[in-house]
């Protein structure tokens, strides 16, 4: 286990992901100022944002690709400075991303990345894609001529082998036909610990959640199908709103995120 | 580095044509364990427990051949030549002794080869082996090979060519000559593991008769001194099938020009060469060409590579067409292994260098259809230790 960070005196909220002041520059440009933001263990965030205002920048940036260079501030998971951590560091520590357009890897089976996502854990990869409806895919190059929902599901399934603390997943319920998003809602779900139907053992209150997310959405259609603790906008490079995720979707609905610019003003 | 020019020139005089006798073995599993390891290397099954016929020739002597399918001959050239008057009609049928001076070499001082045919109706359980393999230092072996699937038959063939580890200088010049009859089946599948400094000169046609299928498979993933080959495959009858793999690893020093030709000369003919190169220091010339001399064939061309060191891709994908209402495309890419593939994998919890790994493992796993399970793990390990090498 690592040291969490103790972010309240009774120690009962620990922070999963902490973003201080973070500056990013792509290709020379700045696209994110000075981001703070803060998702405690358990919680699930929802981020809107109009498209170009930085939202899938900052999800590269949360997992170290290259091209997103921190130029201020800091990044904390579970306790640690992962600012400057590899890749693969990240992913070991327990950050897992779905992406919205995940390059196609010719010759590597479905099932193959499968098994490098569950990495020392024993996943049984056959249940598993039967669970996401996915399993006349393993056997098919990662990607290789996915429709936008059989790439949601190929990476929620990735997502499931790993079992990551925090989830960051871009945009979940695009490209996705009104049949899938349901089980992909489900699948989310099952990866956060949330929405588990008529618990037996103990009320839902009482179910201690551990799991984090970030989710990245430009429509906000995906909360329909999952819950969330919290919604953040990213405009313009700037996180200039958080609060109730549902009342942050219902202004975008009845302003659109032009009433952003007043906000950041 | 070898350069084309170079290749070409093979000096046939600074070769021997007489080698070392070698005893005759009954059992495989008695090969000296020094050429097990070789042969293990190039998919031969010292067990022979998933082949139905196996052919050995170690420099200019067969030290094993023998078939345990009714319906399936496997024997040395010279023994079909006593036992079957007829082959003559299918010797330096589909190839003329004055094609170059190779073809020449082979019909001059001749060393033996393979004779495999599947007589019609007969289906191979599991594949034959061959071996043709090099010890003696300074050797030119030239062997000449005939293989015929008859009518309706379906034949599977996996080859493998070597050389003693410690072999300095070699050649290899072999001529072969397929048939593939009416309806028949012919799977082929080659794995060369030459020594850094042997040079290799196959010359290889083939005739598909009608509703006939040929599927090559060609992997050379270790070292090679210069290779040079355009295999030719004609289809003449209506609704023949060719297709064509090819997995080529160049590590420094190593030169290959390797391509398939393939002409299509009946109606509903079907054509496709795929290849997969990776240079990693030496040079690799890929090229394909397919002819079309009759309306509605279909033919396809695919030639991927992947430079790591430098070194040379010379991608030559060539289509030729005679006459209207043919379908003819290529596609030919040279790159190097994308960044956000590599970060991609590195996000599932893998570093940098697996990452790599598993891409070019990837891209050399050309899906070879038809091969036997185990046979399949075996070139999937050697693909895994290639890759290895070469990074």
């Amino acid at each position: 286990m690592h040291a969490y960070k103790i972010t309240e005196a009774d120690g009962e909220v620990r922070s999963m992901l902490q973003i201080e002041e973070l500056g990013v520059e792509v290709g020379g440009k700045r696209i994110l100022k000075n981001v703070n933001m803060e998702i405690p263990e358990g919680e699930t965030h929802i981020l809107f944002g109009p498209n170009g205002s930085g939202k899938t920048s900052l999800m590269m940036t949360l997992m170290g690709f290259s091209g997103y260079n921190v130029t201020h501030g800091k990044i904390t998971f579970k306790g640690e400075d992962i600012t400057y951590m590899p890749i693969h560091e990240r992913a070991r520590l327990g950050i897992g991303v779905s992406f919205q357009r995940p390059p196609t890897i010719n010759g590597l089976k479905t099932r193959s990345i499968v098994e490098i996502s569950a990495g020392s854990r024993s996943v049984d990869v056959e249940e598993l894609a039967k669970q996401l409806n996915f399993s006349d895919f393993l056997d098919r190059d990662v990607n290789h001529n996915f429709s936008g929902g059989e790439i949601k599901r190929s990476e929620l399934l990735q997502l499931m082998a790993q079992q990551p603390d925090l989830v960051l997943l871009d945009e979940p319920e695009s490209g996705v036909d009104l049949e899938s998003i349901v089980l992909i809602g489900d699948t989310i779900n099952l990866l956060l610990h949330r929405g588990i139907k008529h618990p037996e053992k103990k009320p839902h209150k009482d179910i201690n959640r551990t799991k984090s997310a970030l989710v990245i959405t430009h429509t906000g259609h995906i909360l329909d199908y999952i819950t969330a603790d919290k919604g953040q906008v990213l405009y313009n490079g700037v996180l200039c709103c958080s609060r109730n995720a549902r009342e942050i979707l219902k202004w975008i609905r009845e302003y659109g995120y032009k009433e952003c610019v007043r906000c950041t003003q | 580095m070898y350069t084309i020019d170079d290749a070409k020139d093979v000096n046939l005089e600074s070769y021997k044509v007489d080698a070392e006798n070698h005893a005759y073995i009954d059992n495989l599993s008695q090969i000296k364990p020094t050429d097990a390891n070789q042969l293990l290397d190039v998919g031969v099954d010292t067990d022979e427990n998933d082949r139905v016929g196996s052919f050995i020739q170690k420099d200019k002597s067969v030290i094993h051949c023998k078939t345990m399918q009714d319906g399936i001959e496997v024997m040395s050239i010279s023994q079909a030549q006593e036992k079957h008057g007829w082959l003559s009609d299918y010797l330096w049928k589909n190839i003329s002794p004055d094609t170059d001076k190779f073809t020449s070499q082979a019909k001059k001082k001749p060393h033996e080869g393979y004779f495999i045919r599947s007589l019609p109706g007969v289906k191979t359980k599991h594949p034959v082996q061959s071996c043709l393999y090099i010890a003696e230092e300074g050797f030119s072996q030239n062997v000449h090979n005939v293989v015929i699937a008859e009518e309706g038959s379906e034949l599977h063939i996996i080859t493998g060519c070597a050389t003693a580890p410690h072999l300095v200088s070699g050649l290899h010049v072999g001529v072969s000559e397929f048939y593939v009859k009416k309806g028949a089946k012919l799977i082929f599948t080659m794995i060369h593991d030459w020594g850094e400094k042997i040079n290799v000169r196959p010359r290889t046609v083939t005739q598909v008769e009608e509703g006939g299928l040929i599927v090559s498979n060609y992997i050379s993933l270790k070292p090679v001194g210069s290779l040079q080959m355009f295999p030719t495959t004609y289809l003449n009858g209506k609704s023949a099938v060719a297709r064509f793999n090819s997995v080529l690893v160049a590590g420094k020093g190593d030169f290959l020009d390797v391509g398939s030709r393939i002409e299509l000369n009946a109606p509903d003919t079907r054509a496709e060469i795929i290849s997969r190169s990776i240079v990693s220091g030496g040079s690799i010339i890929a090229r394909g060409d397919l002819v079309g001399r009759v309306s509605d064939i279909k033919a396809h061309l695919e030639c991927k590579g992947l430079i790591l060191k430098d070194g040379l891709i010379h991608a030559i994908p060539e289509l030729r067409a005679y006459v209207p209402g043919v379908e003819m495309s290529h596609e030919a890419a040279v790159g190097k292994i994308d960044q956000q593939e590599i970060e991609y994998l590195m996000s599932r919890g893998i570093d940098e260098d697996e990452a790599i790994s598993t891409i070019v493992r990837g891209f050399l796993n050309v899906d070879i259809e038809g091969l036997p399970p185990g046979f399949k793990n075996k070139l999937d390990k050697i693909i895994s230790e290639t890759q290895k090498d070469i990074i």
